[in-house]
């Protein structure tokens, strides 16, 4: 549960949109770059202030793939696997990734809640083909052994 | 603020003296690829250095002094060679450009004038000073992408002062009738795939008796392999305003909005800060150049769905919906976003409006060929040795492009297909008859393919193409909204079926029922996502069916991709018999004695690959 406070930041955010329902996309955006997911109690929060229906809002909420219901780690990091790094070998990356964080098909987040790994189509970098982005700064030129040393050091980072 | 035309001519002389003035230039790309490389760093070392030896960065326009100018410019589009650094005048393009080459930059080719050599580009023993002789450079027809690498794309005094809004200004002094006939008679259809006459469009907006009309950029490049948009975003924005403007004027729209993909933030920022540059220079605002005329744009940032590229799924989007594509008719140039008539174009057509504007519809169709005008950018990408953004006329042949701009295929590998026009285009194999094959609307469509927006990915004979089209068939799968029965279900259908036959469960049968489903997806769907998602299964089937025989009726993969087809087996000659396999096998599938060699029984092994992952001696192998 979110302690009431953040009635005041999505109040914000809110009137910052001008409490425009045409702008609930754009709103649920910066909620989410806000806590980097997005908490139920603050969907129905901006639902009742916009008055739309809570079906609504999470019927956007899931339809959108950059939005996240469940709580993420503090560095995301996105593996392109579009078709420029599918043919140039993401998958031995996205393996390598997944074996180091120790993660499965249900499981995308690191249980020290450090990393999330998302696949995305493309991350438009295709000229450096297979990369990831890791916050969104692009990592060129990835291989399995490359990517789980850049790992590490944000693992050191954080400690 | 600019308040007319001649104000704008000699605030361009301006700005263009006072550019003359850095008599020389660099110009570090910082294109997304280059950024990835490090080129920020080179571009603050740069500047650091050029500021320590006494060389004048910023030049007063009063004093008569003479410097250099250090700029971030937008995407050079050799990607593979980046970071980027082009210094003029002399047109040098250093490639691969590292932190330890800056003082030597600074030191010879700024204060002397001389080349580096070891930073150019080497091509059988031939060193290419300058960036105008390299095949890459040298094959293409830059026109869209002009100052895309050579200007500052974060000031629009550099903007103006090569000419920007020109078009827009002239544009003004025409009734909406003229611009509409003259973008019609240049032939300029829409880049973003459909091909569209642009020209007519716009008439059709303008015919409409709608007080609110808007004006759409749509900037959702979604598709895998494809970043032209996003250069163009990136390294010209003011081009796309400047195009969009011109095209509010001509249908009589008041307001614009540019939707841009989350993944693009440096696009977003850019195209931000151009629009509240060119707000600020009364280039966009109330009484546009004194002409009476008010236009405004505004961004809307896409969240993540392929399919909010298809135009009434967009609209849907800015509205705050779903983005989820509707029945037409009523079109969107009747009833758009907000239900107003709407123009929806792609970036790299709103770019190509200036162009026509300021060379005229004769001059502009001499580029290209007849109905396919002007030029096409293209993202080369994949198993390709020069990766990166190109332009070339329409027309130019596919041969042309893979071989005399990307230089072929990397290490010595063959050819083996092209895919061209996002995931929902096709696959075009590679023989004599399509060496030849001209790249425009029409011959694309006719060899089954599309242009799409332009994403072209290049595969070796290392690809298996039943994985590709598993692959895209995966794409397509994931991003349909749901709402029509045919993709949804069709989509799901054809991925399963596609996914039996790389595991090795196809039959004949299902290939048969492949086509059938593809046929009516092909046929039925609501848009145009569903209805091209088909395409890849419809052309590797086509060109590459042997593949699918070889994976339904002999059980092998022939590019050795589809690791359920492979056979895991351990060469004797070099297993020591350590037993290390045989204790990570999950399935007890190895045995033998200790120090001789080993055997995997086929018929238990689930091919995971651990046994191959923990030979000491590298003696398993995929075979």
């Amino acid at each position: 549960m979110l302690d009431l406070s953040f009635k005041e930041r999505v109040n914000e955010i809110i009137s910052r949109h001008n409490n425009d329902k045409k702008k609930i996309i754009s709103i649920i955006q910066d909620v989410q770059k806000e806590y980097h997911y997005l908490p139920e109690e603050v969907l129905v929060y901006i639902a009742d202030t916009l008055d739309i229906s809570h079906a609504k809002i999470y019927g956007i909420a899931t339809f959108y793939e950059n939005f996240s219901l469940e709580q993420k780690g503090k560095n995301i990091i996105k593996i392109c696997d579009g078709t420029a790094c599918h043919v140039r070998d993401s998958i031995p990356i996205f393996k390598a990734i997944y074996k180091y964080l120790n993660l499965s098909d249900k499981k995308n987040t690191s249980d020290d809640m450090l990393f999330t790994v998302e696949t995305v189509s493309c991350l438009g970098a295709c000229g450096l083909a297979p990369v990831i982005t890791i916050n969104d700064v692009v990592y060129p030129k990835m291989t399995p052994e490359a990517v789980v040393e850049l790992l590490q050091k944000y693992k050191k980072e954080a400690m | 603020m600019i308040r007319n035309y001649d104000e704008l001519l000699s605030y361009g002389d301006l700005y263009k003296k006072s550019l003359d003035k850095q008599k020389k230039k660099v110009l570090v790309c910082a294109g997304t690829g280059c950024l990835a490389g490090g080129s920020l760093a080179i571009y603050e070392k740069i500047k650091e250095l050029v500021k320590e030896s006494g060389l004048l960065v910023d030049v007063d326009l009063d004093k008569e002094e003479e410097g250099v100018g250090v700029k971030k410019s937008g995407c050079h589009g050799f990607c593979e060679a980046g970071p980027l650094v082009r210094i003029e005048p002399y047109n040098y393009l250093y490639l691969h450009v590292r932190l330890e080459d800056c003082e030597e930059i600074v030191c010879r080719t700024l204060k002397e004038g001389k080349p580096i050599e070891r930073l150019m580009y080497h091509s059988n023993d031939r060193i290419y000073k300058t960036q105008e002789e390299i095949p890459f450079y040298k094959k293409q027809t830059r026109l869209v992408l002009h100052n895309c690498g050579h200007i500052d794309a974060e000031n629009i005094q550099e903007y103006i002062g090569n000419g920007g809004y020109k078009a827009a200004a002239l544009a003004l002094n025409m009734t909406p009738q003229e611009i509409c006939n003259l973008i019609t008679d240049s032939g300029l259809r829409g880049r973003g795939g459909g091909g569209y006459p642009a020209g007519r469009k716009w008439s059709q907006v303008l015919a409409q008796n709608n007080p609110v009309k808007y004006v759409v950029c749509n900037g959702d490049e979604g598709d895998p392999g494809a970043f032209m948009d996003r250069s163009i975003m990136e390294g010209d924005p003011h081009k796309v305003i400047e195009g969009m403007l011109i095209s509010g004027f001509a249908t009589n729209a008041n307001k614009g909005y540019i939707y841009v993909r989350a993944e693009y933030p440096m696009a977003v920022h850019r195209l931000q800060l151009a629009i509240e540059q060119a707000k600020e220079y009364g280039l966009l605002g109330e009484n546009i150049l004194g002409s009476g005329f008010n236009f405004n744009i505004q961004i809307a940032q896409g969240a993540g769905a392929f399919v909010c590229g298809e135009g009434s799924a967009l609209t849907s989007s800015i509205e705050g919906e779903r983005g989820m594509p509707r029945v037409k008719p009523p079109r969107t140039v009747e009833k758009g976003l907000f239900e107003c008539p709407t123009v929806l174009n792609n970036v790299e057509t709103f770019a190509n409006v200036p162009i026509i504007i300021l060379k005229g519809a004769e001059e502009y169709k001499k580029l290209g060929i007849e109905k396919n005008t002007g030029t096409k950018v293209f993202a080369l990408t994949g198993n390709v040795v020069n990766t990166g953004l190109i332009e070339v006329p329409m027309g130019t042949s596919l041969g042309e492009v893979i071989f005399g701009i990307g230089g072929g295929i990397p290490n010595g590998k063959k050819f083996k297909a092209v895919q061209i026009g996002g995931p929902s285009g096709g696959c075009l194999i590679f023989d004599e008859n399509h060496l030849n094959l001209p790249l425009s609307f029409d011959s694309l469509e006719e060899a089954g393919a599309m242009i799409g927006s332009g994403g072209m990915v290049i595969m070796d004979e290392d690809t298996c193409m039943v994985e590709v089209a598993r692959f895209f068939m995966s794409f397509t799968q994931r991003e349909s909204c749901g709402k029509c029965i045919p993709c949804r279900e069709g989509t799901k259908r054809m991925l399963d079926i596609l996914e039996e036959i790389t595991k090795g469960n196809g039959t004949m049968d299902d290939l048969n029922l492949l086509y059938e489903i593809a046929d009516t997806v092909k046929n039925t769907a609501l848009c145009g996502l569903g209805k091209t998602a088909p395409n890849p299964v419809l052309s590797t089937l086509q060109y590459f069916y042997d593949e699918y025989l070889a994976h339904v009726v002999d059980k092998v993969c022939p590019a050795k991709i589809c690791k359920e087809l492979a056979e895991i087996t351990i060469d004797p000659d070099i297993c020591k018999g350590c037993s290390k396999c045989a204790k990570i096998c999950p399935v007890k599938a190895i045995s033998g004695k200790i120090k001789e060699p080993y055997h995997i029984d086929k018929n238990k092994c689930i091919k995971c690959g651990a046994c191959i992952e923990v030979c000491p001696f590298k003696a398993i192998k995929e075979v």
